[in-house]
């Protein structure tokens, strides 16, 4: 049997005397988007921090296409280069145009050249509708525009996993839809992507996985079916009932 | 004689305006070559302390902090003196324009560590996880990310704080600097007339006129709107 291309055991975190994550055991395979969903304040973003280690785990082991991320001695800038992430408030380097974003890291990280890093970056921004939008400045480009140059940054380094924390909680509803359908493609083209966030319309049609997290534990995890039809746990089925109203 | 002539004969002599302007001009280069040496030693250093101490070692952040809180404390004149009439004792001679360099650099550095480091803090932290997520080194984000950011906000107060140091090389005067007051001084002193010292004055006007118009220009050019 293949190995999971990410696997997460036992991870716990705490802010001083505050477990935001207990205990937490996932596993995702490749291709696969696997979906968080749960109250705020329930642990999804630290999850998805952790990841990648923007947040520090306070325990547990973290594997990833054969590394231990979590490991003392693991070379966290090379792992991040397979790991995109896509943030809630974007994150944007304004001083830079759209393609001096997406380029950055190819130039700096993994040391393309110029020339092979503007056809990458464009390639990249093509992709996700921004072709036009290359030379401008984050400041001169809508939420949903500015999202998607994000998205374009983060694939534009090829990574095996992208993680997607609430990327449309600050866009206006009718810019949600554009991030939407980036989201759907990339799906389509079988990037692994793992997704904290409330589109749960976009979780029903999209996710392989949705896994309903509360108090920093998961409650339940399945198909959209089951999470969001027939819910097994009591509190998932409050939480999702909740959605309905 | 009306007001006006001795007004003219106190502060215009036309025999003393001829007379003074070269040495007034031989002030004004060593006026300038000050103050572009302070500048240029000043932003490279207040730069690197402002650098070095993003990297969180607390020993040397210490170190950085004690000498940037004396060097801002201090009256610029009272550390020229004590450098320029201290350092002898111990076997260091240092020339006077050395001294005022040093200093004023210090001083400058100082101020503009404090000015960098606003900037870098208050760059988001959103920039820095942007950045570290696609695998750029803490040094990378540093200098391709955050400084650029940092450097902008502090242009505004960094103008105003390097016209405030270029200023004070006329402090070189009391240790024999030839600069522009130096030689307004030393002219006046000669002649027991003000001529000399408008002259200086006036030096001073073109001199830094053009520099405070140049810092509104670089302030609005810098201004950006953020996203």
């Amino acid at each position: 049997m293949k190995r999971p291309l990410l696997e997460i055991v036992g991870l716990t975190k705490s802010f001083g005397a505050t477990e935001v994550l207990r205990e937490i055991n996932l596993a995702q395979d490749e291709r696969e988007l696997v979906f968080i969903i749960g109250p705020s304040g329930s642990g999804k973003s630290t999850l998805l921090r952790c990841v990648n280690r923007l947040e520090e785990p306070t325990a547990g082991r973290i594997m990833f296409d054969g590394q231990e991320v979590t490991s003392r001695s693991a070379d966290l800038n090379t792992i991040r280069r397979s790991m995109g992430m896509v943030f809630q408030a974007f994150n944007l380097y304004p001083h830079m145009t759209a393609i001096a974003n997406v380029t950055l890291a190819l130039r700096r990280v993994l040391g393309r050249s110029r020339e092979e890093a503007e056809q990458i970056g464009r390639k990249a921004l093509a992709d996700v509708g921004l072709s036009d939008k290359a030379e401008s400045y984050p400041s001169a480009l809508s939420g949903g525009q500015q999202q998607r140059v994000a998205i374009a940054r983060a694939l534009a380094l090829d990574p095996k996993i992208v993680l997607f924390d609430e990327p449309t909680s600050a866009l206006d509803p009718e810019l949600v839809g554009s991030v939407l359908a980036v989201m759907r493609d990339l799906k389509s083209g079988g990037m692994t992507m793992m997704v904290v966030s409330h589109e749960m319309r976009f979780a029903r049609d999209a996710a392989d996985r949705v896994v309903f997290m509360e108090g920093g534990r998961i409650i339940e995890q399945g198909p959209p079916d089951q999470i969001f039809g027939r819910p097994r746990e009591e509190r998932t089925r409050a939480f999702v009932g909740e959605l309905d109203r | 004689m009306t007001n006006w002539e001795r007004f003219l004969e106190t502060f215009f002599k036309p025999e003393m305006l001829v007379k003074y302007w070269p040495d007034i001009l031989k002030g004004v280069a060593v006026t300038l070559e000050l103050a572009a040496a302070v500048i240029v030693t000043g932003f490279v250093m207040g730069l690197g302390l402002a650098c070095l101490r993003a990297y969180g070692f607390r020993v040397i952040n210490a170190f950085i902090i004690v000498f940037v809180d004396v060097f801002r404390a201090l009256p610029p004149l009272v550390i020229i003196l004590l450098v320029y009439f201290g350092l002898p004792n111990v076997g260091i001679n240092l020339p006077s324009f050395a001294v005022l360099w040093l200093v004023l650099s210090f001083v400058l550095a100082a101020f503009a560590e404090e000015i960098f480091w606003a900037g870098i803090t208050a760059t988001p932290k959103g920039q820095w996880e942007a950045a570290r997520s696609t695998g750029l080194t803490f040094s990378q984000t540093l200098v391709h990310v955050v400084l650029p950011q940092a450097i902008r906000i502090g242009v505004a107060p960094l103008t105003n704080r390097t016209i405030a140091i270029t200023k004070n090389t006329a402090l070189g005067t009391v240790i024999g600097v030839p600069e522009i007051l130096n030689q307004a001084t030393t002219a006046q002193s000669f002649t027991g007339n003000a001529t000399p010292l408008m002259m200086g004055a006036i030096a001073y006007l073109v001199l830094f006129v053009p520099i405070v118009i140049l810092g509104r220009w670089i302030e609005t050019r810098f201004a950006w709107r953020r996203a």
